[in-house]
């Protein structure tokens, strides 16, 4: 529903233009004398800053909440606050440009007869076709097999274009079962059940009528335009105990051959991590709060849920008890932007990490190009995160034909190549110069933390200190 | 016939003989005996052989099928015929919580009663129920028909999309956007040929159909009490 504007920009400006009159002018009317303010004199409210000003007067004029795309815009503590201790005298760096250092990593070692080896630990998250356009889904699928990655469907099923574009594919089971059949089960590489996701734990996914065409409602089973909403709880399951007797059952269905991940949203992570491991899964997939989403309430994304980093130590800290890290891999998401920050999401424990919203940034997502279909929807490049409204500029959230045509999945494809090279080849840089010959040597101890939230969060040292905020007493 | 006895031997070495037979196997008539309650048996059949369970089984029996034709002589658990893409699942007693959740396709047949959330999820899938069915049945359903010819507990229908519910006896509650329908004479009809199909006698004339009002397909502010 469209907000009226209270005032126009003509009556703003005439406005301004009255309030530059000399004084003198005040006998004309009360209106004419009264100027623009000084804003250093205007005391702004801590609590009521514009952008809240603006959201209640939104929530004034629609009486919904706001629904929106991208992840978290609130500053949390982050990889960011964590630096590596490159070696020196008691430590023996690499060769940076010359010595081996490894990327690959085997994922489903526990249970699975066909554990999928990938070349590096970068994985591409479940986004959805649907809330991606088929030709992102391509362009991903490309890059992936290029890479020696794998690529994940979403909610709404696994497509063709993707199947065929990815050589290692990962097949989610949602809470909606949309498109789920047992062909598609037993053609892909792993199975991903997915409790939740960072940007809404607890939360179902949420697809609006514009993205709802014609074959994306055929495959989901659903009336065309309507605003779906998917199921936040699995139709045939409840608790840990009947988790571990479905992930039998898919294991069945599957003949033991496939890797079973099971993805949770970073909450109560130390207890839903051990719970997940101890129902059988293969892989445990974290999605902290920073993970993006292609439509969810913004109080939702921006309040509840963990950030990555907290989360990934509880979830190490849950493995190490039960004396499964390792052994029950662990892939991290929500947030991951660069090789530094997937060396440190290594260095804590991580198996791998999994990127969602910078493939889509990789793609087009927010680039400085048809910038008045941006402020179309009332936004500018660099700020969009309308993928809810299914008019992406860059043709990457869209079901719009038109749109979705200025991405060609070759072009994609080579653009998130050349990212998930990037990211590896900074992820390398940084493990040589902890004298690592495999990212996977990456440790704690080779971490220090900026901020005491961080040190707290992440468990290791503030710099300079052996201080690690609630240890030792203090 | 073949003959599996589950009591020597198990679920995984049934579930891989069923899933290496060839298309063209001979060997599509099967006996399971001595279940005992067992979870994920016969799942994921992918031809169409005749498969007979002699005893009750735990969650999951015969999920996704494809095809096949499985008959379980008992009792059974959570999730039977769950995600069933085609084939018919039946149950001879009664079912609990979920039955034919997610179904795309095919028939599930409880003779018993069925506990909660029977249908939920449905997307295709004819489920005909002998008995009565629990509450949140039917709940977020798509496509499909739901047939019971009991009673329906409460929340019947809850946040429904396009499947059609038809119930012979009382409704305790409906759920949000479920509402009463006409029975029309093709509903009449599509009803009829169900209950025969599932082999289940019952008066279609005292049958009453359920649907979706659409009302919460888009947003609205006024809808706010339904989310």
């Amino acid at each position: 529903m469209p907000t009226k504007r209270p005032h126009s920009a003509k009556s703003a400006k005439s406005r301004a233009a009255k309030s530059a009159r000399p004084a003198k002018a005040a006998a004309t009317g009360p209106s004419a004398k009264i100027g623009p303010i000084d804003p250093n004199l205007l005391r702004p409210s801590a609590a009521f800053p514009p952008q809240v000003i603006a959201e209640i007067h939104r929530a004034a004029d629609q009486g919904l909440y706001e629904i929106r795309g991208f992840g978290t815009k609130r500053k949390l503590p982050t990889f960011d606050d964590l630096l590596l201790l490159g070696a020196s005298v008691s430590r023996y760096p690499l060769e940076g440009y010359r010595e081996k250092c490894d990327t690959n990593v085997v994922l489903g070692t526990r249970f699975a007869k066909k554990p999928i080896e990938l070349k590096i630990p970068i994985t591409v998250a479940g986004m959805s076709f649907g809330s991606l356009s088929a030709n992102a889904k391509e362009s991903i699928g490309r890059a992936c097999t290029a890479m020696g990655t794998s690529s994940t469907t979403g909610d709404g099923g696994m497509t063709e274009e993707e199947r065929r574009a990815s050589k290692t594919l990962v097949y989610q089971v949602l809470p909606s079962r949309y498109g789920l059949n047992p062909d598609d089960l037993r053609r892909c590489d792993a199975i991903e059940v997915v409790i939740g996701q960072g940007a809404k734990p607890g939360g179902g996914g949420m697809l609006l009528g514009q993205k709802i065409s014609p074959r994306v409602a055929k495959m989901r089973t659903l009336p065309q335009g309507i605003d779906q909403r998917s199921a936040s709880r699995h139709p045939d399951w409840t608790g840990p105990d009947d988790l571990t007797i479905k992930l039998q059952e898919l294991r069945e269905i599957t003949d033991w051959e496939k890797p079973i991940y099971v993805k949770i949203g970073a909450t109560r992570t130390y207890f839903d991590t051990q719970l997940a491991v101890k129902a059988g899964a293969d892989v445990i997939v974290l999605d902290g709060m920073q993970g993006g989403t292609g439509a969810t309430q913004d109080v939702f994304i921006e309040h509840v849920g963990i950030p990555t980093l907290p989360a990934l130590r509880l979830a190490v800290d849950a493995l190490m008890e039960l004396d499964m890290h390792r052994k029950v891999q662990l892939i991290v998401s929500g947030g991951i932007r660069s090789g530094a920050d997937v060396a440190k999401a290594l260095a804590m424990g991580a198996d791998a990490v999994s990127i969602g919203s910078a493939v889509l940034v990789a793609l087009g997502c927010n680039r400085p190009v048809h910038v008045e279909e941006y402020r179309a929807l009332g936004t500018e490049p660099g700020f969009c995160h309308h993928c809810h409204t299914g008019r992406c500029p860059v043709g990457v959230t869209t079901q719009d034909e038109k749109l979705q045509a200025r991405l060609d999945p070759e072009r994609g494809g080579r653009w998130l190549r050349n990212y998930l090279s990037t990211l590896t080849l900074e992820l390398q840089t940084m493990a040589r110069a902890c004298g690592k010959t495999h990212v996977l040597n990456l440790e704690p101890e080779d971490l220090v933390a900026l901020t005491v939230e961080a040190a707290a969060m992440a468990r290791v040292p503030l710099a300079g200190t052996k201080w690690i905020p609630g240890q030792g007493g203090y | 016939m073949q003959i599996v006895d589950l009591a020597q031997s198990n679920v995984r070495t049934l579930n891989q003989r069923l899933h290496d037979l060839p298309r063209d196997t001979n060997e599509r008539a099967w006996r399971i005996l001595n279940p005992r309650g067992a979870h994920a048996v016969a799942v994921g059949l992918n031809l169409a052989v005749e498969i007979h369970v002699e005893g009750h089984v735990g969650y999951y029996c015969a999920g996704m099928n494809k095809e096949a034709t499985v008959v379980i002589h008992g009792q059974c658990g959570w999730g039977v015929g769950e995600n069933i893409m085609s084939g018919l699942v039946r149950v001879t007693g009664n079912a609990s919580q979920a039955a034919g959740a997610s179904g795309h396709g095919g028939m599930v047949v409880i003779e018993g009663d069925a506990g909660p959330r029977c249908g939920i999820s449905m997307k295709g899938v004819d489920i005909v129920v002998g008995g009565s069915i629990g509450n949140f049945s039917a709940f977020m359903a798509q496509a499909g028909n739901l047939v019971v010819c009991g009673d329906a507990g409460d929340a019947l229908g809850d946040s429904l999309y396009e499947a059609d519910l038809y119930v012979q006896g009382k409704v305790a509650s409906l759920g949000a956007d479920c509402v009463e329908k006409k029975m029309t004479p093709k509903d009449a009809k599509t009803v009829a040929a169900l209950l025969a199909k599932a082999g289940i006698k019952a008066d279609v004339a005292r049958f009453r159909h359920y649907g979706s009002a659409r009302k919460l397909y888009h947003f609205h502010v006024d809808h706010a009490d339904a989310y």
